[in-house]
């Protein structure tokens, strides 16, 4: 019998048509806009005199720009403001669903989709944003495109594509105390490095992401786009279907029941060929921080900051020494012993209801250190921050030195006033660490929820497994 | 969309790996809502000694000197030569748009990051994917001669070096018909809205919830 992979029915039941250069037309069944990467295809769209395909595919949504407080204000810079006014007259204009600044279901585009229930599984999810992988978690083949490719899906609901090849990242095992599936998504990224997924489709697969939550399960497909891979995806199971149930666009009553029936079939099937197999075994990970100006520059919290005489080979020597220079680390250094001026809660990453109760788990009953300046929680959405709130989170932060902020991507990348100055310090729970992300000459150090908090406390990073 | 057949032209070189698309176009210029104009803050955080905004006059301002593109002999570049996993992270269409508007034509380097390959190719732009002991090999040569140039046949998939060195390149049927005629995709998709009409009826017969 023909055995297939997860990736190859939801690329198989997509196809609409293929070249003899494996060129593929791929139906698109979700498309979620932002005002960052959309209004030059808006523009397009009504230059060549066009309009969208399917608006109700489609789901909109400011959250780049957003300032994090006083938002009944408005947005004080002027060409944040017009980015999402245009957005704004945009759906307008087309009939797109917006939740608009304002909205308490307004919240990060990769937040706000599955709170919602707008990703599905079976379904093929695309954004004008690289992490976008996130939605794979519901056994979605879900990715980020540029803006040309947002305008021809809007004019067309399709997408032209070439068949990634496959990627099983096999995780097995029961994860130790205080180790999260961001600490898995960065052991596999130093693992395999940041170019390791290129050109590939990654599923995450072994009893240890099958023992994970969605909230976790999104946050491993998040970072898949940073191990390169466009798309991270997860076989959906009960664990998804009781995530979805009763959500707004989720379907309800017959079409659930039948939903259901074909949604259990999208899983790798037993004995399906990958192209590459990489195992990990759940018992060898620590909780993971980065040290330099890539993702796959990252140790485990209990090493040291490597050592640029180690490196493989000479350009990675010299990409060593220009992100320990960046970073103002020096080799050999423990990775306990680094001091922080701020601290980041929040993102696509990690800006989820279970990132804001575990990192006020951790912060219970203490204080944020003197040496941090900042230390701040951004919810992922206006619905995580009222279940936040409901369940008295926020007080718990706010009580610790926390500040505690309105929905949005914030620091993670900074194109809001939320940013580090040059030569500040971040722990940080979001995705990149690259020169400038959060700020010009900013140092960013990615960590889970838990290690975030814990180094505001401590005014260093500690190992959180060992509190 | 430019069309692209055949270049001659000035090589400069990106010695370093994972190039980011942060890198390219820091996020303070995605504010704009238009498509052009991004070429001066093409690399904006390497190239210059201040901080830059939108809005700003570059002219104006102080170029920091140690960064490469900044060097005389690197002026007028067409041809970049990068390295391994040029152009991760974000999807950002900006950042081919912001190399082509700086006056890049093609990038050569042993990778690309997947949406930066694909997003090259909307924008007249060729990435040109070639083994790293060849890349290594151009690298030297760059660097050792000024005005170094290379001559890129996309027809014919052929780059040749000044001494007359042929290095075959590989490129999608379909991505090299749409760059030699200057096509943009939606409307030889259009062509095809038979075929995903009758999809699509298909495809919510079976999944009406969607």
């Amino acid at each position: 019998m023909n055995t297939q992979t997860l990736y190859d029915k939801l690329w198989n039941s997509h196809l609409v048509r293929t070249e003899p250069d494996g060129t593929a037309l791929i139906y698109i069944d979700r498309h979620l806009v932002h005002e960052v990467t959309s209004p030059q295809a808006f523009e397009g769209l009504r230059l060549a005199q066009r309009k969208p395909w399917s608006p109700i595919s489609m789901l909109a949504v400011p959250d780049h720009n957003v300032p994090t407080t006083k938002r009944s204000g408005g947005i004080a810079d002027p060409i944040s403001r017009l980015q999402v006014e245009t957005l704004d007259a945009n759906c307008n204009e087309f009939g797109i669903t917006e939740f608009k600044m304002n909205d308490i279901r307004q919240g990060v585009v990769h937040v706000m989709g599955p709170e919602q229930g707008a990703t599905l599984p079976g379904m093929t999810v695309v954004c004008g944003d690289s992490h976008t992988s996130t939605h794979g978690a519901f056994g979605a083949l879900a990715h980020g495109i540029g803006t040309s490719e947002v305008e021809h899906v809007m004019a067309t609901q399709c997408l032209v594509a070439k068949k990634s090849k496959s990627m099983l990242v096999k995780v097995s095992g029961v994860l130790r105390n205080g180790v999260t599936a961001k600490d898995i998504a960065l052991a596999v990224i130093g693992k395999i490095g940041t170019a390791g997924g290129t050109g590939y489709a990654i599923e995450f697969g072994g009893d240890t992401v099958r023992a994970l939550s969605m909230e976790a399960r999104m946050t491993l497909c998040n970072m898949a786009i940073e191990a390169g891979a466009r798309a991270g995806m997860i076989a959906a199971d009960d664990t998804t279907f009781a995530y979805l149930k009763g959500r707004p666009f989720a379907p309800h009553g017959a079409q659930w029941d039948q939903a259901v029936t074909y949604w259990r079939t999208l899983h790798s099937d037993e004995g399906a060929k990958f192209d590459t197999l990489v195992e990990l075994n759940a018992a060898d990970i620590k909780p993971q921080v980065t040290w330099g100006t890539s993702p796959e520059m990252v140790v485990a919290v209990d090493g040291l900051v490597p050592d640029p005489e180690n490196a493989p080979d000479a350009v990675k020597r010299g990409d060593w020494e220009r992100a320990l220079a960046y970073m103002g680390l020096q080799a050999n250094m423990p990775i306990e012993q680094i001091k922080i001026d701020k601290v980041f809660i929040g993102s696509c990453t990690n800006g989820r209801i279970e990132d804001m109760r575990a990192a006020a788990a951790v912060a219970k009953g203490k204080k944020v250190a003197g040496n941090v300046m900042l230390a701040m929680v951004v919810p992922g959405s206006g619905l995580v921050k009222a279940q936040a709130e409901q369940e008295g989170l926020d007080k718990i932060f706010i009580a610790a030195g926390f500040e505690w902020r309105d929905p949005g991507c914030s620091m993670c990348l900074a194109m809001n006033d939320d940013r580090l100055s040059p030569g500040e310090r971040c722990a940080s729970t979001s995705n990149r660490n690259f020169e400038g992300r959060q700020g010009q000459g900013g140092r960013t150090h990615l960590v889970s929820p838990e290690m975030a908090a814990a180094a505001a406390i401590a005014g260093h990073f500690v190992d959180v497994s060992k509190l | 969309m430019n069309k692209f057949t055949l270049l001659d032209g000035l090589v400069a070189p990106m010695d370093r790996a994972n190039v980011d698309t942060d890198a390219i176009i820091p996020k303070q210029f995605l504010k704009s809502i238009k498509r052009s104009g991004f070429g001066p803050n093409a690399f904006d955080e390497w190239r210059y000694l201040d901080h830059g905004e939108p809005g700003m006059d570059n002219s104006k301002r102080q170029l920091n000197p140690d960064f490469v593109l900044n060097q005389a002999r690197y002026q007028g570049a067409q041809v970049l030569l990068a390295r391994e996993n040029f152009g991760c992270g974000s999807s950002r269409e900006h950042a081919p748009w912001a190399l082509e508007d700086y006056g890049f034509r093609v990038i050569i380097a042993p990778s690309f990051a997947d949406i930066f390959f694909n997003n090259c190719f909307k924008n007249g732009l060729l990435p040109i994917r070639l083994a790293e002991d060849k890349v290594d090999a151009l690298f030297k040569a760059a660097a050792k001669a000024v005005g170094y140039r290379l001559t890129i046949d996309l027809e014919k998939q052929l780059i040749t070096t000044p001494d007359g060195q042929r290095y075959a390149f590989e490129v999608d049927a379909h991505r090299k018909y749409c760059l030699i005629n200057g096509l943009d995709d939606i409307g030889l998709t259009l062509k095809h809205k038979d075929d995903i009409k009758s999809f699509e009826a298909k495809h919510r017969a079976a999944q009406p919830w969607l």
